[in-house]
Formats: C-alpha cells, structure tokens, sequence
C-alpha cells in the first residue's frame, strides 16, 4: 500500500484523534450500557455505512426506550486500518465500552475480534465479509450479523454459473476481504463444474485504474468477471468495464459484494442488469418499508442498505439481551452477554425473524437482485427487482465446515 | 511481422497483443501523470511551494464539471473551458491569502500548509457529497471504442493523451520559447532584478499559481467520465505525482513530461508481471534514482 495523505498523519495523530468519553459517576456508570460504532467514516467504505450506520444504531437505541438503564453511543473513524481500529477498540473497552458494533473492511474486523476475545467483551460485527469470523478466527464473544464470502459467493456466485458463466478471471483487492472472497467463490465455481482462467490481485486501496486489469480479464477468454471488491473500487472497475465495452460482448461482470450506495453512484444506465446480492432492500415488504420510513429524518434522502441497517437491528437484539440477563451481568462478561444473544431469538422490521448460531452466525435471508433500467425505474432509489431468495438456514455456511474451533462437528 | 510478434512474446512471456495493450493503458496513465506532475513543476519551479493541494484540486475540477452539468445544465465541452478558469481563480485567492505569506520561510512551511488545506478542502466534500462518488457520463462524441486489432481502445482514453500531449507541448512551448516564458525563468533565478526592470514579479508569481491550479482542475475535468468523481480521488494520485516529480527533478518541465508518460508504462507493465506491486513500482524506482542522482533525472544539481 502506498503512503496516502491520511496514512501520512495517521501516525503522529491517531492518538488524538480518539474520541474522549464523558467522564460519569461510578454509580451512573455502572447502570450505563456503553456501545461503540467503529466503522469508516472517511474513506472508500464511508457511505455503505459510516455516519448512516451511527445513525441507524440511535434510531434503535430510541425505539429500544426506557427500560431502566442509560445507554451511550459512541462512534469512531478507524480509517480502514488494522493497526487504528485495534487501538481504538482497545481504549474503548478500557473505558468501559460493552459492546463495539459495525467494523467494516476484514483486516480491521479481524484485528477488533482478537482485542473483543482478549477483554472478553461483546462485539457485533455488521461490517465486514469475511468468513473467517465464524470459521478460523471465530470467538466466543463474536457475533457475525451480515453478509459473508461464502453467503456471497453461494448467492451471487451460484447464480452465474448456473445461468451459464463457467469460467471466471477474479480481479480482487489484494487484502483479507478480497482473499476469502475470492477462495469462496472459487469453491462454489468449481463444485458446479466450472473453473477459473486465472486473476489478479490489485493493491487495496491505492488503484483507481482498473482498465489494465479488464484487458487482461478479457484475453483470459473467461465468461464472467469475478470482482472481488467492494466500495469505489467496484464503482470504478464497472465503470471502466463500461467504457472498454466488455459487458457489450457478452462477458458477464459478477460484482460479488455491491450496496445500494454503489449503484447510485454508478448510475442506472451503467449499472443496469448487474447481479448482486443484499440480505436488505428497504422496498422489499411492508416492514422494510416501515422502518425505512422510520429512518427517514436521521438518513435524509439515502435510504440503508443491509451494511448500515444491520446497526439498528444488532443493537436492537443486544439490548433486548441486556434487559434480559441484567445490566451488571451484561457489562461483567462479553462471552455471557453473546451467550444470551444467542439464545434469544431474533426479529425485527429490517431482516424479519432468525436466530445467532452457535459459532456466531447470524442467519437471514439472502436475496439475489437484478439492477434495473432507467425505464423501469419509477422513483428515486427504486433500483432492484428480486430474482431469487435463499432461505436463512441455508444462505450461510454450515456450521461443521466452518473449522471453528468451539464447535464439535 | 509475425516472427517479430513470436519473439516478442518469446521474450515477454506474454501474448503480443496483450503487452501491446498494456503498454498502451500505461500511457494513457502516464498522460494523467504528465499533466498532474506539470502543474506541480510549474509551480514548484517559480513559487518553491510543493502544492500539496494539486490532489485537491485535481478533485475540485472533477466536481466542479459534475456541478455545472447538473445544476447549470452545461455540458463537458463548457466545463472544459470553464472549471479551470474557475478553480485556476480559486487558486489565485488561496495564494493572495494565504500562500504569499510564506515564501520568506523554509519549504517545509509551504508543504504544510497546502497539505492542510488539501485535507480540509477534501474534507468539506466529502461532508457534502459523501464518499462513494456522482455518476457523469463520457461526452456523446467521445461515445464508442476503436479496435486496433490487439484490443479495444474507447475513443475518450484516446482523447485524454491527445489533450495532455497538446497541453503539455503547449506550457512547455510558453515556458520555453516565449518572452513571458523567459519573464518567468528569470524571476525564477533572481527575482529581485527582474523586478528591478520593471517586471511585476509578485503578479506574475500568483498567476503562476493560478495557471499550475487550472492544469490540475483541467486533469479532473479529464478524469471525471472515467474514474469515480468522489471527494478521496487525488488523494491516491497526489503521493504518486509527487514521486513523479522527484524523480523527473523538482522544478524541470519537461522533465516530469517525460517522466510522467515513462513511469506510466512501467506501471502499466508491473500490472501485468507482478499487480501486488503496481502501488509500489514507483517509489522503488524513485528510491533508485535518489540515490544514483539526487536532482532527479532531468534536475540541475
């Protein structure tokens, strides 16, 4: 990765740039529940969540009300670096956080879910894809509520090579997120029979230019066009995908992990036709609807996404735990806290009822969406028509083949 | 011809027509290099302030020609003409204000200076825009893509290296071959005597300003069609110019033309053989010829 401006200043004034916590009474602050909202507040991955999931995470606090405990947000730039976001949620929980929310970008999801299993605190991870979190690396204290690779890859993936596209090239972010992602398409490619030409791993996140990468995708001769990437760096390679008239030739793009934010930016007559896969669209049934309504004086005119929406229903479900078990209990062990997570079911007007597995899965429905044409779009953001839906049971991996270490197959 | 394309991949390990395409892409690159480490040259060259704003600016073009489509409803061409004239005049206040006052100083004030700026200006944008970018569309005429055989080049990347080799050969002509051009090299040297003969050299110094800023604004207006127009889009590019320009020698025009064109192909070509590698290729390189010749290659030790 190559020194950017932020990096720069990173180093001299990360320590400061930590947000100060209000100082309360020793009694106040044993009957306060502490959340903290770590995500990307200012680079690549900023409007899939960010400022938005923050909010969404007070609008749950709100309509959680009163039930006899004080809770606090707080929230926090990690600015897609491993070593920042360690660091924060280190002072966080030593400050006594109880529970720290969101963590996009994989290297810095795993870095947090090593410092939550350390201090035995709670963490809810909404942000982040891979699938590592309930596999390898799982935790005790780790709650993996959205979107992974292998949910990813079974959806979207899946779906490709069953309508036909058998040989894929992979341009993926050269980091954690785009490793697994890539590994758990792979997988899905080549039990359906098909195989993969070849890839390239691009520096993650200082490429703006992907052209070079497309050309090569195209002399692979492969059908589909794996991109293992997220945020401005699927904008840019769709774009330029656009522009080298790829997709005119019959060469399918999979963007294998896309938000509503992105094909806003893309605009519809680039994104039209693309596949993709969220386990959220808020003009799904009556209840996304409601609470997107709901969210509409916090979020102004951006409606969620299943990233910055999956805030507000986590932390609607933790708290119901923390009524549940006890504010003392609740803030004494992060494993006891995600123990009661776990056996309470969950339910909410964002993903409708389903339950926390025992390696910290969290299960929905995964939906496999079509972007529509600028004709049938009828409004602002009416931009998806649904093509398939995979039941919640089996949209994630199954619980034996995730390696976890706390759990006997 | 095609024993010389057999030894051509022979050598390269590499299919001709793919290499011939990613030398190519590298000097489309290589034209936004060009362009960007020229209007820093330019302005290092008479100001002695490392613009660290150039990456700022470069992003304000790109949404300033978003702005005047979408609100003022005129089209690529008009932003063409108009952001940089714009952003060049917002460059001009900023070195009135605020700049000027530090040319007495060491270089090290000017760097900061503008690297603050440039992160709140970044800053203010992406609190009003967000971070994942506006849609804008390639112009109709550049519309369509041209097939050379060994692959598809669409005619706007053809279009961005013929409008950066004219502006280039064109600041290089002016700087070069003209009396203003000579005004400027002169001050350049000893600013105290040109003004002695009656040239109003702190004029001409903002107005250089000025003119590096429009380059920048002129390269986002370029950029806009092609890679996403959000707040964080010079930010990447600024720490590479700036090795470009190191590594051409602070100051020297045509050599960060050349280096810019140059160290696009070579990145281009590390896409291919090692794409970990394309974010670092150039400050390897810039860390070699610091060493070997610490003006740079075309500098004046």
């Amino acid at each position: 990765m190559s020194p950017t401006r932020r990096s720069l200043l990173t180093a001299s004034v990360g320590a400061t740039l930590m947000p100060a916590l209000p100082r309360l009474g020793r009694a106040q602050a044993a009957n306060t529940i502490r959340i903290g909202v770590l995500n990307d507040q200012s680079g690549t991955y900023r409007d899939i969540s960010g400022p938005y999931g923050v909010e969404c995470t007070r609008q749950a606090v709100q309509e959680f009300g009163n039930k006899g405990f004080n809770i606090e947000v707080l929230s926090a730039d990690h600015q897609n670096k491993p070593d920042v976001g360690a660091n924060i949620a280190r002072q966080w929980y030593d400050q006594g956080v109880d529970l720290i929310i969101d963590v996009p970008t994989s290297s810095v999801g795993l870095a947090v879910n090593n410092v939550a299993r350390e201090k035995n605190k709670a963490y809810i991870n909404t942000g982040s894809a891979t699938s590592d979190l309930t596999g390898a690396q799982c935790s005790p204290t780790t709650v993996h509520w959205m979107y992974d690779t292998y949910m990813l890859a079974k959806s979207t993936g899946g779906a490709m090579v069953k309508a036909g596209g058998d040989s894929w090239f992979f341009i993926t972010a050269d980091y954690a997120f785009g490793h697994a992602l890539e590994r758990d398409t792979t997988n899905f490619i080549k039990a359906a029979g098909g195989k993969v030409n070849g890839g390239v791993r691009y520096p993650f996140p200082a490429t703006t230019d992907f052209s070079s990468f497309l050309v090569q995708a195209q002399s692979s001769r492969a059908k589909v066009i794996g991109l293992a990437n997220a945020g401005a760096d699927t904008i840019n390679s769709i774009k330029q995908a656009a522009e080298f008239g790829i997709t005119r030739r019959g060469v399918k793009l999979a963007a294998l992990l896309m938000f509503l934010p992105d094909v806003h930016a893309i605009g519809l007559q680039t994104a039209q036709g693309l596949v993709l896969t969220e386990s959220f669209y808020w003009d799904l049934n009556d209840r996304t609807r409601a609470v997107s309504e709901r969210l509409k004086p916090r979020l102004k005119d951006i409606k969620p996404n299943m990233a910055s929406i999956a805030n507000y229903s986590c932390t609607l479900h933790y708290l119901k735990a923390v009524a549940d078990m006890g504010v003392a209990a609740a803030k004494a062990s992060g494993v006891d806290a995600v123990n009661r997570m776990k056996a309470m079911p969950c339910d909410d007007d964002a993903f409708g009822p389903g339950r926390i597995r025992e390696d910290g899965r969290k299960l929905c429905p995964s939906y496999l969406f079509e972007v529509k044409s600028p004709a049938e779009s009828k409004a602002p953001w009416d931009y998806y028509k649904l093509l398939q839906t995979t039941p919640a049971e089996e949209a994630y991996r199954p619980l034996n083949e995730g390696g976890c270490s706390f759990i006997r197959s | 011809m095609d024993s010389f394309l057999d030894l051509i991949e022979t050598i390269s390990g590499r299919p001709a027509p793919l290499l011939f395409g990613q030398l190519l892409l590298g000097l489309i690159n290589g034209a936004f290099y060009a362009m960007m480490s020229l209007g820093l040259a330019v302005i290092f060259g008479l100001l002695n302030i490392i613009n660290f704003t150039h990456g700022a600016q470069f992003m304000m073009g790109a949404f300033a020609a978003w702005m005047l489509l979408e609100w003022a409803g005129l089209n690529y061409w008009w932003a063409l003409v108009l952001v940089p004239i714009v952003i060049g005049f917002t460059g001009v206040v900023m070195e009135r204000l605020m700049i000027s006052r530090l040319y007495k100083l060491d270089h090290l004030y000017g760097l900061l200076l503008t690297f603050g700026l440039g992160l709140i200006i970044e800053g203010v944008f992406r609190n009003q825009f967000g971070s994942s970018g506006l849609p804008y569309r390639i112009p109709d005429q550049l519309q369509g893509a041209w097939d050379l055989g060994f692959m598809f080049l669409p005619v706007y990347r053809g279009w961005v290296v013929i409008a950066a080799l004219i502006l280039c050969l064109a600041t290089w002509l002016v700087i070069e071959k003209t009396r203003l051009g000579a005004y400027l090299r002169a001050a350049t040297e000893n600013a105290p005597l040109v003004q002695a003969f009656g040239v109003n050299v702190p004029r001409m110094v903002t107005l250089t300003y000025g003119f590096g800023v429009a380059l920048a604004a002129i390269g986002g207006v370029l950029a806009a069609p092609i890679y996403s127009v959000n707040p964080q889009m010079g930010t990447n590019l600024i720490i590479v110019v700036f090795a470009v320009v190191v590594i051409g020698g602070m100051g020297s025009i045509l050599g960060s033309i050349i280096t810019g064109f140059g160290l696009g192909i070579v990145e281009g070509l590390t896409k291919v053989y090692y794409p970990e590698a394309s974010a670092t290729v150039i400050f390897v390189i810039m860390a070699i010829v610091l060493l070997a010749r610490p003006a740079g290659l075309f500098g004046r030790a």
